[in-house]
């Protein structure tokens, strides 16, 4: 061996923190695979299950949709967040506390943000990838309403991307397995309560400004609209929401990484 | 002809709140020399090794490597460096060889070339018949290779090594001891933490002995035992009352060599003939249990210095 090495300048560097995570997962497919069950069977039972207890539902838009077509484009913004949120939380810990990989890249060129940049790419992904099949299953069912449907996935990637950012940063405070209670106690009311199952028009009124603010509605909104053809420029804000939260999402997270892992 | 000095800290400080874990060392290194932090645990040696390492940047003090400032010039100092932690962190939910080629990737490195680089390694680690195995049931001494082997991928020009044989048996820590010396003729400079005397004397061209966070003593290992010890040292086992403590026995063999250290179990006599010595304390009527005459070492260097053992 001479001495130095070849290098290309420090240019994305995250991408390789997204190549440590193909390599890894190339023996774990299996565990890739149960992320996007449940919205799937959430649409079956709720949406084909209920909807033919609901003959229709009006939208916030405004039209009259069968409630199958109703709920998909919530699951898929589901499945998007469950994807992203998984990655990003459970596997993030792990390589943060118990693996030392972040330890790991520190000491090579890789800084803070190529480990956040990277693993939320991964997770975006994987949150892409279950979306992608999600609207797969909705197609094949028949709930599918409109052309602008072909942007649900792509759309999908900015749930992912709010939802990955800020599971990694509260991840970086997570003490032990324990506190992962808590992303449940988070998970599961936005799942239930971001007009995913009922429109808007439908929760109290005081309860309406709540759920606007919190970011699954958004990635409902966004797909509802594209996914029954209800599209409109105000779909942007719901694009601006998410990504705003994605990159403030990773800049703290980034921050956090540098103070936990170089001190 | 001047030499390049690729290390230099002028007062180099690490503070954890309160608590001051290397203070205020000044060290240089110069290309192609291998240099040891010689020291007991919690002496700072690791806490001094990620400031070089650029990965925990100093509390105060001056540091540069290369020429550069590790905390503005963080990516470009890690790029030239191999480091090896004290603690293993391989990658083990991937295997061997994968490990080496992720490693790679973070330095921006070529596929092409990392797979080069991959099976010069895995012979160097002596890895070669695992490479396709997950690391995670490797044995501690393999994965110490591996993390060795890793921290090469890059061809680095200074080489940080943290107690890199601590967990090898005997045998994998000559072969160790050779290759690093191989990479040493190559140019390589090394920089290696230990609390391993022997490790110290046969690697290091120079040294520093850490008490505390603080140098308390510097040069090649032989002029350390010349300045700071006797030739020989005269190793006595005296029979004791039961709660008796060989420090209480000291006086029995006053005068009997230069100086006397007293361990709790023995008794050290420093002496330029260690024959001699044996024969003045049995000149005394003592009778001990057993008697050793040996070379001095840095351990007895350190004994010297700071009146407590290396390794406790
Ligand atoms: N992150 C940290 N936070 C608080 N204290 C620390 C931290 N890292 C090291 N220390 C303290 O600093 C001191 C020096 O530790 P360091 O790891 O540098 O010692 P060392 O010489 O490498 O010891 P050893 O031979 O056991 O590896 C110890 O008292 C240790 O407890
Ligand atoms: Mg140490």
């Amino acid at each position: 061996m001479s001495v130095s090495g070849v290098l290309t300048p420090g240019l994305a560097m995250w991408r390789t923190v997204v190549e440590r995570n193909v390599v890894s997962f190339r023996r774990q497919w299996a565990a890739f695979v149960t992320g996007f069950a449940e919205p799937v069977f959430y649409l079956f039972s709720l949406g084909i299950g209920v909807g033919s207890l609901v003959p229709f539902v009006m939208t916030d838009g405004g039209s009259q949709v069968s409630y199958a077509a109703f709920v998909a484009p919530a699951m898929l913004a589901s499945s998007a967040m469950n994807g992203a949120v998984m990655d990003s939380t459970f596997n993030v810990f792990f390589k943060l506390k118990y693996a030392r990989i972040y330890d790991a890249m520190l000491a090579t060129p890789l800084g803070p943000r190529d480990i956040a940049v990277g693993e939320v790419a991964w997770s975006l992904i994987r949150g892409g990838v279950y979306a992608l099949v999600f609207y797969l299953v909705a197609l094949a069912v028949g709930v599918v309403e409109s052309w602008w449907s072909l942007l649900a996935v792509p759309a999908a990637i900015f749930i992912g991307l709010a939802f990955s950012a800020v599971g990694m940063f509260a991840t970086t405070f997570m003490r032990s397995w324990v506190d992962f209670d808590w992303i449940m106690l988070v998970i599961q009311p936005l799942f239930l309560l971001s007009a995913t199952f009922f429109p808007l028009a439908t929760y109290p009124g005081w309860a309406q400004p709540i759920v606007m603010a919190t970011p699954l509605y958004h990635g409902v909104a966004l797909e509802r609209g594209l996914m029954l053809g209800e599209v409109g420029w105000g779909l942007l804000w719901h694009v601006a929401y998410l990504v705003v939260l994605g990159v403030v999402g990773i800049w703290a997270t980034s921050r956090r990484i540098e103070t936990l892992l170089r001190s | 002809m001047s030499e390049r000095v690729l290390l230099q800290a002028r007062g180099l400080t690490k503070t954890f709140g309160d608590f001051t874990a290397v203070d205020g060392i000044d060290v240089e290194v110069t290309q192609g020399e291998s240099f040891g932090f010689l020291g007991p645990n919690g002496a700072g040696k690791s806490s001094t090794m990620k400031m070089v390492a650029a990965t925990s940047p100093p509390s105060g003090g001056d540091l540069r490597i290369f020429g550069l400032d590790p905390v503005t010039d963080g990516a470009a100092v890690r790029a030239r460096l191999g480091n090896c932690p004290q603690q293993d962190n391989l990658d083990e939910e991937i295997t061997v060889e994968e490990n080496l080629h992720v490693y790679g990737r973070y330095f921006g490195l070529p596929r092409t070339v990392i797979r080069e680089r991959t099976d010069e390694l895995l012979d160097f680690a002596q890895l070669t018949e695992r490479r396709k195995d997950k690391v995670e049931p490797l044995s501690g001494g393999m994965k110490r290779r591996l993390t060795i082997a890793r921290s090469l991928i890059n061809n680095p020009e200074i080489l940080l090594l943290d107690e890199p044989t601590t967990g090898l048996d005997p045998q994998a820590r000559h072969v160790l001891w050779d290759r690093l010396f191989r990479l040493k003729r190559q140019g390589v400079t090394l920089i290696i933490t230990t609390h391993y005397m022997d490790e110290a004397e046969q690697l290091c061209d120079r040294l520093v002995v850490m008490d505390h966070g603080r140098i308390v003593a510097e040069g090649s290992p032989r002029s350390l035992i010349e300045q700071h010890s006797t030739r020989e040292v005269l190793e006595l086992r005296l029979p004791l009352d039961e709660h008796a403590d060989h420090s209480d026995v000291v006086h029995l063999v006053d005068g009997v060599g230069s100086y006397v250290e007293a361990l709790p179990d023995r008794l050290l006599v420093y002496t330029d003939h260690g024959d001699g010595a044996l024969e003045a304390v049995h000149a005394r009527g003592l009778q001990p249990l057993t008697s050793i005459v040996r070379r001095s070492t840095l351990e007895d260097v350190f004994l010297r210095l700071t009146g407590r053992t290396l390794v406790d």
